[in-house]
């Protein structure tokens, strides 16, 4: 296993672990204020330190993580789980009219940035998380559309599909029998580079009220609460911003080393 | 080349047709009436009924997206429903803004990315390499909202360089405005950089294993002179896409750093918008930030078809 994949699992599973115990434990209420307690710097009572109502900065992080992976991890489902069966058949169905409008229409939904689809959902329908799981959703389907369709389309020429066309299996049972288990390894490294900016979409998308809404923890609000006080209270910027940067990284190197792990031409290179 | 572009081309102007569509159907669905939503509750429906007539909300919804269309092909994007001003003149004011910082962001970003991608690919596996690695793999992490708001701390704040926020205005003369666009601009150059610093270093690394720049080796040139006369050269291509293809990430990317920097470009409107109810103005801000993406798509496959005939007759 490469350091990059021990690395990224190691500052990921912090992240993941830190938001599945904040359903059970946290060092204080996250959403109790304390406006007596308000502003301290991290110190031995509130690792953190605590914001400009009191509220405990750690138990803020814990619980943002949550959103973050909830909306990052719900996004990729949505792209995943549209995408690929968009991808695989356009790969069945190669150089016909399907295949056709599914490209065109993957190249349409790639020319609205997620940003962009969160604007207009936000526009109709008022902003919230659901909204920044569907804007970033949507603009998951053509990448993994895409890069289904691309890896399936190879594998099409194989032998081993010819064999199974010869025994009579159709062209839906192939993409789920053959196709699909030998693409599995690309979407996983896909996936987790997808889950990566997801969280930097929903932080983002939340530092501009488009995101989760208060009281709803976020990384993203937490910035934007920050930015009026950065000048006297540093730590309320830099602390949300470094848990962001954390677990964007541990993500990216988990899908380096992932790649490495899983892509046999990479591994055959390198012995 | 001339039916490659006819057919993109074609295709383009069928992009851009099925997108207004998607922007109008979606913002179509918004609840309430943007006359009441105008005039309040109080309002006497006569009064309501002429608003309407003038806003040219009275007709089918088909004839209004079709009257959308044909006002935007002669630059009419309509009447913002709150400040009553041409929607066209409220966007060509702000785009002063938020296209010359997307593209001061563009140049920055490329001044950082090709340098630090060339001695990459040069310095590959040895120390200088694995710091450039590892710095564009902080570079991707980092939220480039995040990284303005550092940016604004040090620089303004401590340093008082710059300002922490605001537009001088070009009338106050090119240098005070790139003065105050210098932080925004750093800010969201950052991420894109490392991206291209990763896309230039793999692209020239692909280009060292060709056979011809083995043959320029052992025609003589020294590993500095193949790289430059002939690598750089033929990785330009790729990375020249990707850079085509940032410009328009940029443009929406600015939507949120103008919101740190309180800059009046395109995105403070678009907030403003949203929150004033002025669907008409996020409707037309949308379909140009739209149009710029697939338009930059559509120049960067018509360049990259003119550099390399191959891509023309596999499309």
């Amino acid at each position: 296993m490469s350091r990059n994949l021990i690395l990224g699992a190691a500052l990921s599973s912090l992240v993941v672990l830190a938001a599945l115990l904040s359903f059970v434990w946290t060092p204080y209420d996250h959403a109790a204020l304390n406006i007596p307690a308000k502003l301290q710097t991290p110190g031995a009572q509130h690792w953190f330190g605590t914001d400009h109502f009191g509220r405990d900065m750690f138990s803020m992080i814990m619980v943002g993580a949550r959103t973050s992976i909830a909306v990052a991890l719900l996004a990729v489902g949505i792209g995943m789980s549209l995408g690929v069966p968009l991808g695989l058949t356009a790969a069945a169905r190669k150089g016909s009219w399907l295949d056709e409008l599914i490209m065109r229409g993957n190249d349409l939904v790639f020319a609205f940035p997620s940003l962009v689809i969160a604007i207009l959902i936000t526009a109709v329908f008022g902003a919230g998380a659901v909204n920044a799981i569907i804007a970033i959703g949507i603009f998951n389907i053509p990448v993994f559309a895409r890069i289904t369709r691309g890896a399936a389309l190879s594998l099409w020429e194989r032998e081993f599909i010819m064999a199974a066309r010869v025994a009579g299996k159709g062209a839906a049972r192939i993409s789920a029998e053959h196709i699909l288990p030998n693409v599995a390894n690309l979407l996983i490294v896909q996936g987790t580079i997808q889950f990566s900016l997801g969280i930097l979409a929903e932080a983002g998308l939340s530092y501009v009220g488009l995101g989760a809404q208060p009281p709803t923890p976020s990384w993203g609000r937490m910035l934007a609460d920050a930015q009026t006080m950065v000048s006297f209270a540093p730590h309320l910027a830099l602390i949300p911003g470094v848990a962001i940067i954390l677990t964007v990284l541990g993500l990216n190197l988990m899908g380096d080393g992932l790649r490495d792990l899983l892509d046999p031409r990479i591994r055959v290179a390198r012995t | 080349m001339l039916r490659y572009s006819l057919k993109r081309a074609l295709s383009l102007v069928l992009s851009l047709a099925v997108a207004s569509l998607v922007i109008f159907a979606v913002i179509e669905v918004a609840p309430g009436d943007p006359a009441s939503f105008m005039l309040g509750v109080n309002a006497q429906e006569d009064t309501l009924a002429a608003l309407r007539a003038e806003l040219g909300l009275d007709v089918s919804k088909t004839e209004r997206y079709f009257t959308w269309v044909a006002g935007m092909l002669q630059g009419d994007f309509g009447v913002s429903y709150t400040y009553r001003t041409p929607v066209s003149k409220m966007v060509a004011d702000r785009m002063w803004v938020s296209l010359p910082l997307a593209l001061y962001a563009l140049a920055l970003s490329t001044a950082i990315a090709f340098p630090a991608g060339i001695y990459a690919a040069s310095r590959r596996g040895k120390a200088g390499d694995v710091a450039v690695m590892g710095a564009t793999q902080l570079g991707v992490a980092v939220p480039n909202f995040w990284f303005a708001m550092m940016l604004v701390l040090v620089f303004a704040i401590n340093l008082r360089w710059f300002n922490a926020g605001g537009f001088a205005g070009w009338d106050k003369g090119i240098w005070a405005g790139l003065h105050s666009l210098t932080l925004p601009a750093v800010a969201l150059a950052l991420p894109q950089a490392a991206i291209l610093a990763r896309v230039m270093r793999s692209a020239l690394l692909d280009i060292l294993g060709e056979d011809f720049m083995r043959t320029a080796r052992a025609k003589g040139l020294t590993r500095r002179q193949a790289l430059w006369r002939h690598g750089v050269r033929n990785a330009l291509i790729p990375v020249l896409t990707i850079i085509g293809l940032q410009f328009s990430f940029l443009l929406a990317g600015s939507i949120i750093i103008e919101q740190v920097f309180y800059l009046p470009g395109l995105g403070r409107l678009v907030f403003q918008s949203i929150s004033s109810r002025d669907l008409i103005v996020v409707e037309s801000v949308v379909m140009l930030l739209v149009f710029a993406v697939i338009m930059v798509n559509f120049l960067v496959d018509l360049a990259y078809a003119a550099v390399d005939p191959r891509l023309r007759s596999r499309t």
